[in-house]
């Protein structure tokens, strides 16, 4: 019969110390904490009787050592066959725990740091879009050896995937814009401009950044996410030892696909956005689906639909460039992986953004009509 | 809390560790165990080998709880893993230890939050407990202390195996899965992991079932070996009734020329070369 661990002070000897029962992790996880006080309690006592244990591990025998202050106690009484983890414990040291330095300068250091991180980052995207340049020739001579299938392949699931969610999405803006809108024109009577508005804002700007804030989240994460498990699995050096360039294969489809899906996504997602803003203002204004329409060529000069296509080339291209470069960089663990996908998607972002701010600075006076 | 305490030792009427019973397994039309049977007594050390696609793997899944047999039971310490409540599984899972062929390390936990995330999981011990029971267990399976800051991305093959050992072992199981434990290693280390599975075995006394492809792994650590083939256990005794077996799956394993090395190193001295002769 197995008995529960105990701790039993010889009252007729005074001084011997008896342990009997079970002193194994199963029966101690209920009650360490209560048998480690008794230990302690008798800690100074000098003899120690363990004959009665009936089952003992590292863990009962390391409880035991650390309540005599990991030395022998003069007189102990074991079994042989127990003998083996006291010498195991005995064996063992313990690991120095880590004096944690004051460091004044470390806010500075770390800002500093980052800086440089950044600027790694950008020269890191140049040379890996320059050597996807340079791998590239080689398409100029021979177009065979081209990646076609896989641009194919990336163009369907970047973009022809993509098309019920982005439509979803640009609907309920240009339903929102127009709402909100309309209840400030019919103030001034200035119906009409809701054209021009919605028009302008839409295909020039919002249809663009929606579009790629959309596709870098669902796509740039996953070109992240298959390039980084590709490097974790040596993928990506099997590739180079069989001397086919990673850039070609793996980069160059991505981000062509991209600077073809994005422009396409975006004429449908700003498309869709005018017909939620036109099925609004019939609603709101009163204003015909059909009149509505054939407003937006005067509203709205073509130049417009021409930028907002050439944004969404720009886009398309920083958002995989910024999606590879992330998934190159990520290292052989889970946590690399997590912070790599999200440090992808929130730079592609805000690189979007930034493009889109020197688009409107450099375009600033291109296809707006002045009345 | 009045119920009893585990009785692990080789007691008459003690329940045999692992018992399947009647186990099928059936992917779609593939069927991979047909009415399979299997029981590994207290103390033994027994390999599981077959041909690729032979179900060793999916049959230690089956045995950890990973997977659910299509049909039939498996019981370990004498209780069925389909139909127990989550606390009786649970304790279940707390008296094994597992060394996955990869090793499985969480890859974003240091070499000693590795080991003493089960510890620190039981909310019973201390930190200066913990670190002194991790640093034994490191010292166990013969890693140096420096070592246990380092991240798992930063460490060998062989440490890897070791670390994911003193992992498996942490919380003294009574029973320890094996999977492919030397694999990857090269000859010196394999030979070494081996040596130290094999004192660890007669210092803990706990069972032990590997899955295996390396002879010199299998003739050195196992008591017993069970050769899965034609959806069943064809075989399992010890080594030396079952090389007897006539087999093609058995000649080709084990008489081919690596297996007899293998063999003829084995510790009966008798065994190996009288077998060998027997073939030639």
């Amino acid at each position: 019969m197995i008995q529960e661990p105990e701790v039993r002070s010889d009252s007729a000897g005074g001084s011997v110390i008896a342990l009997v029962g079970a002193w194994d992790i199963r029966s101690l996880e209920r009650r360490a904490p209560d048998l480690r006080q008794k230990l302690r309690e008798r800690a100074r006592a000098e003899r120690w009787d363990l004959s009665g244990l009936q089952r003992l591990d590292h863990i009962g025998a390391l409880l035991i050592w650390r309540a005599w202050g990991k030395k022998r106690p003069p007189q102990l009484e074991l079994r042989p066959e127990h003998e083996i983890f006291f010498a195991n414990v005995e064996g063992t040291g313990t690991l120095k725990r880590e004096r944690a330095r004051t460091d004044w300068l470390r806010p500075l250091r770390a800002l500093g740091q980052r800086m440089l991180d950044a600027g790694g980052h950008a020269a890191d995207i140049v040379r890996l879009l320059g050597l996807m340049l340079i791998d590239s020739t080689v398409l100029l001579r021979r177009p065979a050896l081209g990646p076609w299938r896989e641009i194919s392949a990336s163009v369907y699931r970047i973009g022809t995937q993509a098309l019920g969610i982005t439509a979803a999405v640009g609907f309920l803006i240009g339903v929102v814009l127009s709402y909100l809108s309309a209840e400030q024109l019919r103030v001034f009577g200035a119906d009409v401009f809701i054209v021009n508005i919605l028009g302008l804002g839409i295909i020039r700007e919002l249809g663009p950044v929606i579009c790629a804030v959309l596709v870098a989240g669902r796509s740039g994460s996953a070109i992240t996410a298959q390039l980084g498990v590709m490097r974790v699995t040596e993928e990506l050096d099997a590739l180079a030892v069989m001397g086919i360039p990673y850039t070609v294969r793996l980069i160059l489809p991505k981000v062509i696909a991209l600077a073809i899906a994005m422009p396409l996504l975006i004429l449908w997602t700003s498309w869709i956005a005018l017909l939620g803003g036109a099925i609004s203002a019939k609603v709101q204004l009163g204003m015909n689906v059909i009149e509505f329409l054939s407003a937006l060529p005067a509203a709205v000069p073509i130049v417009n639909l021409w930028l907002g296509v050439g944004k969404g080339v720009a886009f398309g291209a920083l958002i995989a460039l910024v999606a590879c470069h992330f998934g190159m960089r990520i290292k052989p663990n889970t946590e690399s992986l997590g912070a790599g996908t999200t440090n992808s998607v929130v730079t592609s972002i805000t690189v979007v953004i930034v493009a889109d701010a020197a688009f409107a600075v450099l375009f600033n006076n291109v296809g707006i009509v002045l009345l | 809390m009045s119920e009893p305490v585990r009785t692990p030792d080789v007691a008459a009427g003690t329940p045999p560790v692992i018992q399947i019973k009647g186990l099928w397994t059936q992917f779609d039309d593939l069927v991979v165990h047909r009415d399979l049977h299997l029981e590994v007594s207290a103390g033994e050390v027994v390999s599981l080998v077959g041909g690729s696609g032979s179900g060793k793997t999916t049959l230690m899944r089956q045995m950890l709880g990973l997977e659910t047999p299509t049909r039939g039971s498996v019981r370990i310490f004498g209780i069925p893993l389909k139909g127990s409540s989550a606390r009786t599984l649970k304790k279940i899972r707390r008296r094994w230890g597992v060394l996955f062929q990869h090793g499985a390390l969480y890859s974003a936990l240091s070499v000693f939050d590795n080991i003493a995330l089960a510890l620190r999981e039981l909310r019973v011990f201390d930190e200066g407990f913990i670190r002194d029971l991790v640093m034994l267990k490191l010292d166990m399976v013969g890693i140096e202390r420096h070592h246990a800051r380092k991240m798992p991305a930063d460490l060998s093959g062989g440490m890897v195996k070791r670390i994911a050992l003193a992992r498996a072992l942490v919380l003294e199981p009574e029973l320890v899965f094996l999977d492919e434990p030397t694999a990857g290693l090269d000859p010196d280390r394999s030979e070494s992991f081996v040596r130290l599975i094999e004192a660890l075995h007669s210092q803990l006394g706990f069972t032990v079932v590997m899955v295996t492809h390396d002879l010199d792994t299998l003739v050195s650590l196992s008591d017993k070996v069970a050769v899965l083939a034609e959806q069943r256990v064809l075989v399992y005794g010890p080594l030396e009734t079952v090389v007897r077996k006539d087999h093609p799956f058995i000649h080709n394993f084990f008489l081919g020329n690596r297996g007899l090395r293998a063999l003829s190193a084995a510790p009966d001295p008798l065994f190996g070369p009288a077998l060998t002769g027997a073939r030639r």
